[in-house]
């Protein structure tokens, strides 16, 4: 038996084509929700306008190339062999020529002139009402709010999915990877400027309903600005690849009231005086233990695991470590500052010397770890110059 | 034809004196080494292939399934980079081998060891690639684009990897000065540069190009490596250097790199067209300025790889306008192609079949590439599905469909054999469903805001991305086929007669007798 291909023809092939259509559209009509296609609905007058200027582009290259085509497709119709259609000889034509490199010039002209009202409205950063510092981090986001109303608080946002989600052991939430602890909280109709940096490596932020992206990179600050005309929850995730877990640090922006918005303001307030930890006062090891899990929880367990094993070569265990069980000024010193060429990051700028000395207290008793030995905040703030 | 006569006679003399595998190690023959070139380049096609597949099984639903978020970042950069400098750029440089000098009727390369050591650098190169999965952290997961300051933390695998892009940036360097002075010292008398095969311009341009940009990567790389190594702060704002630096660096490179992919496709596409066309290529000289044009115009759009870098709002300007400048003699070209077609008499061989679909669907990277060039829709655009789209109908239905037809139009004149015209269609149809089927809806993820580079996703990407991941395996296995048809030409093809292709016009099919034989032109022909 030898295995003979069916001849290709052109019903053939529209039966193919159908096939694959409905099957596609079945996989469509399986999803829970009819799938997003287009941009996201705008929440500002920039996401507006660039909504506009890309469906003002894609109506125009739609034409164009449906016209491009028409003339291909009615040649392959119309000017075949097999139809006995003999070939002309022309190969130059100057006007035409002339004419199909003027005509897209024009073209560009009438497509650019309204881009670059929109990117000199994007780049115009001044008189904001609000100034919040974004900071990226393997793998978070640090936000400042540096000037106007709520200046002063300062908080870090880290993805609250779950691990057995994203392991596939518990079913997958509505915001999957969309969540995090702290959204970054704004009022409606008020300027807001983001300005952008990094602690290790280049991040970006981007938040699609306000049109808004930057890349946050490491040593600089870079800026953008929005004005929220709605309010809700808006979600979105870091857009540069920075390592590890880049798909895993979203980007969640609350737009409320301004009265909302002061209202947030000052519970932020209180809760960051209750909460305010001092540094000159004694812990107990459990104490200090307890609390170094947490922090370890939401800093550390990314790299060095929850089991201390870390993933070697490139993140090295904590548990039976010779830094972790060494002397207690090395270790310190190496999480305040950081180990430079590595996804180590400097943590005396991230946390304050309660948790700190909460989470080494926390690995030099942990797993297999047995130093029995509490440290205090007050050793860290001798050590931070 | 009297170069033909003596051909016959002498050339079984000429074959070195080794057989086996020695013979291809030691050939200087410009037709062994573009045999080895396309081989190797099909190879590495597979290897970033089976990469891709695996980012596209991990990608079928979201969680995390397959691989870790490591590894997967590892496949993405692995698959770019052994893609575009693996795969892509030897193909090419290949076809350049043994069409150049049978095209403008010169014996051979004009440095043939060189020619030969710049193909056996190649597996070298490759070897240090693959080997980098084997280091302490595996492969850089970094993406092809390498940017710093993350590769500073990444383990030796970088390091390979590094030595790799300096070694296949020296092997592009020779091979071009190679092809540039064959092109311009050996053609043979009466074949004028306005004489030449649009395919032969077309890589002359590319060869500048090559000649260009390649020591810039080999600057940028080297820069990451002594920071990395040597304690230099080039890409280290704490040392007074700057991250951006790395990207302005990388993407002068990186987008005349873009045109170094695309010229030769579109040079194999204007042979193809007109000899299926049975028509001359149409508006040739405004082909060879509009390819002139897209070459130095590649030199000033960099930045516009960076529009959410920060730059000031006049940069933002300055690259969109030129950008888009692009767009005028991309569309010479593919006015002239239809002109072509335009009242011919047109039949749809595979070669043909896949020079429409280049045509087709290039010409829909190209627009997508125009609205990403606008900088403030680009805002929305960046590093989301929407530029991997974007890129795939560039790369793979512009640059690798025109290889396909390269292979299916010059094969009988390579082997003296015809591939198998049924399964030709096959390999087409499939390739081109599959691809659309692939790349077409990434278009929709991208829009709706999920960003590149990611193994796992929220929840709304779903179908895009099974369909995508059904698509993708559709396309590798139609691959496959490929290989059947191309071996199977080679062991049981039918005979293929002088002129298989009744439009084909250049010397190589005129003057020379198929197969082509081991030696030609030995004596120049003189072309009227």
């Amino acid at each position: 038996m030898r295995f003979v291909w069916p001849r290709i023809t052109v019903s053939g092939l529209l039966i193919a084509m159908l096939a694959g259509g409905a099957a596609a559209a079945a996989l469509a009509s399986g999803a829970a929700e009819a799938a997003p296609w287009n941009l996201q609905p705008a929440a500002s007058k920039i996401a507006a306008d660039i909504h506009g200027l890309h469906e003002y582009v894609m109506l125009l290259v739609t034409v164009i190339f449906v016209g491009v085509f028409a003339f291909m497709f009615w040649a392959i119709y119309a000017h075949r062999k097999s139809t006995g259609h003999k070939a002309a000889h022309f190969h130059e034509n100057t006007t035409i020529e002339v004419i199909w490199t003027v005509i897209p010039l024009v073209i560009l002209v009438v497509i650019a002139w309204p881009v670059t009202k929109t990117v000199i409205a994007q780049k115009n950063t001044a008189n904001p009402d609000i100034t919040v510092k974004v900071t990226g981090y393997q793998w978070k986001w640090g936000y400042d709010y540096v000037k106007g109303e709520g200046e002063g608080i300062s908080f870090v946002s880290t993805l609250s999915t779950p691990r057995d989600q994203i392991e596939g052991r518990a079913p997958k939430g509505e915001h999957y990877l969309l969540e995090v602890d702290n959204e970054m909280v704004v009022p409606i109709g008020k300027k807001v400027r983001v300005l952008t940096t990094a602690a290790d490596v280049i991040h970006s932020w981007w938040v699609p309903v306000f049109g808004a992206k930057q890349d946050a990179i490491p040593g600089f600050i870079r800026d953008l600005w929005f004005k929220a005309e709605k309010t809700g929850t808006f979600r979105s995730q870091c857009v540069e690849l920075c390592g590890k877990d880049h798909g895993f640090m979203p980007i969640v922006v609350r737009v409320v009231s301004a009265d909302d918005y002061t209202r947030w303001v000052a519970e932020q307030k209180k809760i960051s005086a209750a909460i305010a930890d001092d540094p000159n006062k004694s812990y107990a090891l459990d104490e200090l233990k307890a609390r170094g899990e947490k922090v370890y929880a939401a800093n550390c367990v990314a790299c060095h695991q929850s089991t201390g094993k870390g993933v070697p070569p490139a993140f090295p265990a904590l548990d039976g470590s010779k830094i972790v069980n060494g002397p207690k000024s090395v270790q310190m010193a190496l999480v305040l500052n950081g180990k430079p060429g590595t996804a180590m990051a400097a943590f005396g700028t991230q946390l304050n010397d309660l948790e700190l000395a909460a989470v080494v207290t926390f690995t030099r008793n942990a797993w297999g770890n047995r130093a029995g030995e509490a440290i205090q905040p007050s050793e860290v703030k001798a050590l931070r110059k | 034809m009297s170069a033909v006569l003596d051909d016959h006679g002498h050339a079984h003399d000429h074959h070195g004196g080794y057989g086996g595998i020695m013979r291809w190690i030691t050939t200087t023959n410009h037709k062994d080494i573009g045999t080895l070139y396309l081989w190797f380049s099909f190879v590495m096609f597979m290897v970033g292939g089976v990469m891709a597949l695996v980012i596209r099984a991990e990608l079928f639903e979201p969680g995390l399934q397959f691989v870790n978020p490591d590894f997967f970042n590892q496949m993405t950069t692995m698959h770019g980079l052994i893609m575009v400098f693996g795969a892509i750029m030897p193909a090419f440089v290949g076809f350049a081998n043994w069409q150049i000098p049978m095209m403008i009727g010169a014996p051979d390369m004009a440095f043939a060891r060189l020619n030969n050591w710049s193909f056996w650098i190649l597996p070298f190169a490759a070897s240090l690639l693959v080997l980098s999965f084997f280091m302490p952290g595996g492969a850089p997961g970094v993406g092809w684009t390498m940017y710093a300051p993350l590769t500073v933390q990444m383990g030796m695998g970088m390091d390979l990897t590094i030595f790799a892009v300096h070694l296949l940036g020296m092997s592009s360097i020779m091979g071009s000065i190679n092809i540039l002075t064959t092109i311009l010292n050996m053609r043979a008398p009466g074949m004028t540069l306005m004489r030449m095969p649009m395919f032969v311009w077309t890589w002359l341009i590319t060869a500048y190009l090559l000649v260009a940009t390649m020591p810039v990567l080999a600057g940028a790389v080297t820069m990451t490596l002594a920071d990395r190594h040597f304690g230099t702060s080039f890409f280290n704002a704490a040392g007074g250097g700057d991250p951006v630096l790395y990207q302005h660096i990388f993407w002068f490179f990186g987008h005349p790199e873009v045109y170094i992919i695309a010229l030769p496709a579109f040079g194999v596409v204007s042979q193809v067209i007109p000899a299926f066309s049975r028509k001359p290529l149409f508006g040739y000289a405004s082909m060879v300025s509009a390819t002139t044009g897209i070459a130095i115009l590649s030199f000033i759009v960099w930045a516009h790889h960076m529009y959410t870098v920060g730059m000031p709002v006049t940069g933002q300007l300055f690259f969109m306008y030129a950008t888009a400048l692009i767009a005028v003699p991309t569309g010479v070209k593919v006015f002239n192609w239809v002109a072509t077609m335009w009242k011919g008499s047109l039949s749809f061989e595979t070669p043909m079949l896949f020079a429409i679909g280049f045509l087709f669907l290039f010409t829909m990277g190209g627009f997508s590439g125009l609205v990403l060039s606008l900088a403030a829709v680009d805002i929305q655009l960046h590093d989301t599905y929407y530029v991997v789209a974007h890129f795939h109908y560039v790369m793979v239905a512009g640059a690798l469909f025109a290889a396909f037809a390269g292979v299916y139009f010059w094969l009988p004149k390579w082997i003296g054999r015809m591939y198998d015209e049924t399964l030709g269609q096959w390999h087409f149809w499939l390739t081109m469903i599959f691809f659309n089927v692939t790349f077409f809806v990434q278009h929709f993820a991208g829009l709706a805001g999920m960003p590149r580079r990611i193994p796992d996703y929220p929840l709304m990407f779903e179908t895009w991305n099974k369909i995508s991941s059904i698509g993708a395996f559709g396309f590798g296995l139609s691959q496959l086929l490929f290989l059947y048809i191309v071996l199977k030409a080679i062991r049981s093809g039918e005979r293929a007669p002088q002129r298989p292709w009744e439009g084909a016009d250049s010397i190589d099919w005129t003057m020379l007798p198929t197969p082509a034989p081991y030696h030609t032109f030995e004596t120049p022909p003189l072309i009227k």
